[in-house]
């Protein structure tokens, strides 16, 4: 049986096409039952089906006319992989390497979620378990995805810095800029609550009366000048610690806030030095990912490569067996004289003779599959002990 | 076998800063090795100081060297509290260096074999060393959490790239748990003053420097609870907690020799 994955991602589609293949999760589901043993994933950064089959070629033929009855165009753009090099491919996706931001945390999620919508059989079972678990590996034993990688995370994370948890911390919002409103989401996500969302109509009073209770303030407006300086904040603030983001380009926020005692401020020039570090580090972090993932992946091409010696090994161990209880039956006139015990030690040691006979061979043959020989050593297993001639003949 | 035992410990200690050293310059395995560094540490000189307790017939810890090894116990075993967890790992990088350090000098002053005797009564030695100890050893975990939150605190001024990728406790919760500590640290410190001073009365003793010194430190971490509650907070709490420290330092190690016999 052969693995077969053909799709597409954001390295070879622009989000144009990407979009006209992109499948909900009943689609997915449909996708796969028609395929027969398959997986489809699908996210915002990619389609790819998982299929399956003894005749690889035909089921990639199957995959690619799938992907191409949604759009045509795509057919240009779809990659296609076998075996090892699929299930490597399928690592690296659960772990995130494949992602557009390297180590980003939703695609295990929906790794997971492809693999329960779809119809795997033992192979693709085994498969899709082992990416799971390199994945939650990677994400265990390196800091790939612990570090935020956009401006309106790495803000909120910066909250957390000074303020710890922020369950109850208060925001102030001025302006309603995207980032701004994206800062806030990410902030509300982590248990922080909007005081205030200031506009152009917000007076400056009810602001500074604002500053005496938040801990947060988001700034992201047009505003051609500083809406906020330094004197402003340290007679309005109540000795309180205060974290400004200021997303806005012109500044918003006069910089002197941040000598402060208790105040920091950052722009978005700031934000996106951090965020270019942590990417950086992401990166770094990467090279530890891959090699969890191509330990992983070797281990799934060990059990895979098993699979062809394993019913030769099963048929020498039933060989085996069949002998030695035949023996044991013709030599029942002299067992006959055995009491229990005896006879007991006797069916023993016959078990452990054949036991330690087939034990070397049983161990050479999965080290052979590895190595791409196992087919000929099973081949000649079956030849040299007449495994299977009985049914033949 | 208290000999035996103090090597490992030393081993241990060193290892855990020196960990803690390259927790800072790449968070991961350095820091896991480093913590059970601690704990083993700890562990052993659990072990030596109940070899010692075992040996000796009275308190075997009331000489200056002596107290200095039951005093790094403390700190180690205080620290232990938040030590394990990811997010301050970093405090062992204020910690452990100095429990190595201390531990060094203790042994100098013959504080980690066996056969030291002090001239002071067991209970008095409990109460009046245990306590002021046990308070010590609070205030210097208060400091260290101080100085972690000065580090924090001027990694956001400088609005350092890496913070993110280097994270450590909030500022409020430093600020927080150093309170807290300070606040359990000084009724035994209060207690043991008083029971040294109740010791003295009684015997018409001179007030030494070491005692005035003791005062003053006391003083010194009262003024940090009474101006915590008229709103001083973060940065300037924390350098008064570094000065609270230079106190204990100071008790501990400058003016032994006037006080201990």
């Amino acid at each position: 049986m052969h693995l077969v994955l053909v799709g597409t991602s954001h390295h070879h589609a622009p989000v144009e096409l990407r979009e006209r293949v992109a499948l909900d999760v009943e689609k997915a589901r449909g996708v796969a039952r028609d395929l027969g043993e398959a997986v489809c994933l699908s996210t915002c950064n990619r389609t790819e089906l998982y299929v399956v089959a003894a005749d690889a070629a035909d089921a990639e033929r199957h995959a690619v006319a799938t992907l191409a009855a949604l759009e045509p165009e795509v057919e240009h753009a779809l990659y296609r992989l076998r075996d090892q090099a699929a299930a490597l491919h399928l690592f690296r996706v659960a772990a995130g390497l494949d992602s557009l931001v390297p180590g980003e945390g939703e695609i295990l999620g929906q790794v997971r979620a492809a693999y329960e919508a779809g119809t795997p059989g033992f192979l693709l079972d085994r498969v899709f378990r082992q990416a799971l678990h390199a994945g939650r590996k990677v994400r265990a034993q390196t800091a790939i995805g612990e570090s935020p990688a956009s401006v309106s995370s790495a803000a909120a994370a910066l909250a957390e810095q000074v303020f710890g948890k922020l369950d109850g911390c208060r925001i102030l919002l001025i302006g309603a800029g995207k980032v701004g409103e994206q800062a806030a989401r990410n902030l509300r996500t982590r248990g922080a609550e909007i005081a205030l969302v200031a506009n152009s109509k917000t007076g400056a009073e009810e602001i500074q009366r604002e500053l005496g209770r938040v801990d947060v303030v988001v700034s992201s407006t047009t505003a051609s000048g500083y809406l906020l300086d330094a004197a402003t904040v340290e007679g309005a603030r109540n000795g309180r610690q205060l974290l400004f983001i200021d997303l806005a380009v012109p500044r918003d926020l006069d910089p002197e806030i941040h000598e402060l005692d208790g105040c920091y401020l950052y722009d978005i020039d700031d934000l996106q030095a951090i965020v270019s570090e942590t990417l950086a580090g992401r990166r770094s972090e990467a090279v530890r990912a891959e090699s969890i993932v191509a330990t992983e992946a070797e281990k799934f091409h060990e059990w895979q490569a098993s699979l062809d010696v394993v019913p030769a090994i099963a048929s020498l161990r039933a060989r085996a067996e069949e002998i030695r209880e035949a023996e044991l039956r013709k030599a029942e006139g002299l067992l006959g004289r055995l009491d229990d015990g005896e006879r007991k030690a006797v069916e023993s040691i016959t078990a452990q003779i054949v036991n330690k006979l087939l034990h070397l061979p049983t161990v050479r043959m999965k080290q052979a599959a590895v190595s791409a020989d196992g087919v000929i050593y099973a081949e000649a297993v079956r030849h040299l002990f007449g495994l299977g001639e009985d049914e033949r003949h | 076998l208290a000999e035996l035992l103090f090597w490992p410990v030393l081993l241990l200690y060193g290892e855990a800063a020196v960990g803690y050293f390259g927790e800072a310059r790449r968070p991961g395995s350095a820091g896991r090795a480093a913590t059970w560094g601690v704990r083993l540490g700890w562990l052993a000189q659990t072990a030596l100081l109940a070899v010692q307790a075992a040996r000796e017939d009275g308190f075997p810890w009331g000489t200056w060297a002596g107290s200095l090894n039951l005093f790094v116990w403390l700190v180690v075993g205080i620290y232990l509290i938040w030590g394990c967890r990811g997010a301050y790992r970093l405090l062992g990088l204020a910690v452990m260096p100095l429990a190595a350090v201390l531990l060094v000098v203790a042994r100098a002053g013959g504080g980690t074999g066996i056969g030291t005797r002090s001239s002071y009564s067991n209970l008095f030695l409990v109460l009046h060393v245990g306590l002021v100890l046990v308070a010590f050893a609070g205030f210097t975990l208060a400091s260290a959490l101080s100085g972690l939150y000065l580090w924090q605190e001027r990694r956001l001024k400088r609005r350092t790239t890496t913070i993110l990728r280097r994270p450590a406790p909030s500022l409020a919760t430093l600020d927080r748990l150093a309170a807290r500590t300070v606040f359990f640290s000084l009724p035994p410190l209060t207690l043991g003053i008083a029971v040294g001073i109740e010791r003295l009365v009684d015997r018409g003793e001179r007030i030494d420097a070491l005692v005035v010194a003791t005062l003053v430190t006391w003083g010194v971490w009262v003024a940090y609870l009474v101006l915590r509650t008229l709103g001083w907070s973060g940065r300037r709490a924390a350098y008064l907690a570094l000065a609270g420290f230079a106190l204990v330092i100071l008790v501990r190690l400058a003016l032994p020799a006037v006080h201990f016999s």
